[in-house]
């Protein structure tokens, strides 16, 4: 029997598949830290008892690369970093997603200099931006809302799919 | 010793060496020639007056129209005797400075990153290349005709670079 499934169309329950894989994966947000700067310490406390991510679901952080769906780029990059970020981001699994922690990490911040990346969405897809130097916890948490809403309201793939990039 | 023993004590010790000894700001200061800097080293850190045994800094100037360009500072503690020394070196641009890692093995990376940032060379240094920045940079950031807007990016920047995943 041939197979009549073609990626470009959409497959039948394609609505039910995004909505129950999409509310899986958001609350199960495994999370790789790359923690490079003083916005560490906003993202310790909003790990930690008072804020706690735990009741979003992404309490768990995976410090590998190969567990981890979304990963934190917590501070500055510079630019002998940015290989190693790029090496950690290629690392992961699919389906993952990048947020940008502060506003060093989303546009440079104050340094604008020989060493520093004028923000990591030069080198890899973002796909939330938290603003803040650093960041309030109430900010990081809207920040994981919104990436809720949109890992809820994407497309997803049932079966595994090479992906071009 | 204070400051101004240390200043005495200079003068009569190296008669011949063409220091210039003097007092700034509560400091004892000594500027010296290039060539005997390494028997300068020594007879600082050996003497049982001096005893200069911590060396805490090295760093440069850069005078861009002055005519030896940089000057090489180098800051001196001696924890036995509770006192400290500056010793300010004039070099130009294509001449070496001796390497004071012979005499204190902490002045080898410290020696790198003046290496690094100004592009002074220093002679006799076991291994002299970039300490901070990456093999591929071209220049040395801190000096004053360093284009203050140039970038060495290593990997490809293309803005934005979000894929719709």
């Amino acid at each position: 029997m041939e197979i009549s499934y073609k990626p470009q169309e959409k497959p039948p329950y394609q609505n039910a598949i995004d909505r129950i894989l999409g509310w899986g994966r958001k609350y199960s947000i495994f999370m790789y830290p790359f923690v490079t700067a003083c916005c560490g310490m906003e993202y310790m406390s909003v790990a930690s008892g008072h804020y706690d991510i735990d009741r979003f679901g992404a309490g768990l952080p995976r410090f590998s690369p190969r567990q981890a769906d979304v990963m934190l780029v917590v501070g500055t990059i510079n630019f002998k970093n940015s290989v190693v970020l790029r090496t950690v981001w290629d690392q992961m699994c699919e389906p993952k997603w990048c947020v940008a922690f502060g506003a060093c990490a989303s546009i440079g911040g104050p340094y604008n200099n020989y060493a520093t990346l004028q923000g990591i969405d030069r080198i890899l897809p973002v796909h939330v931006y938290i603003p803040g130097c650093p960041p309030r916890p109430e900010a990081v948490l809207d920040g994981l809302m919104k990436l809720q809403d949109m890992i809820q309201n994407q497309k997803h793939d049932l079966f595994w799919k090479k992906r071009e990039s | 010793m204070t400051p101004e023993e240390i200043v005495g004590r200079l003068n009569e010790h190296f008669p011949q060496a063409g220091l210039d000894n003097r007092v700034d700001k509560d400091h004892a200061v000594t500027v010296a020639p290039v060539d005997r800097l390494e028997e300068l080293f020594r007879e600082l850190r050996d003497d049982s007056e001096f005893r200069f045994d911590l060396f805490m800094d090295i760093t440069a100037v850069d005078w861009l129209e002055r005519a030896p360009r940089f000057d090489v500072v180098y800051h001196l503690y001696s924890t036995v005797h509770n006192h400290r020394l500056r010793i300010k070196v004039m070099v130009s641009e294509n001449k070496p400075v001796p390497s004071a890692s012979g005499v204190w093995v902490v002045a080898d990376p410290m020696e790198r990153e003046v290496w690094d940032m100004y592009g002074i060379k220093f002679s006799g240094h076991p291994n002299l290349t970039r300490l901070l920045l990456y093999e591929e940079f071209k220049g040395h950031p801190l000096r004053k005709d360093y284009p203050y807007d140039k970038r060495q990016p290593i990997l490809e920047e293309t803005w934005p670079s979000r894929d719709q995943g």
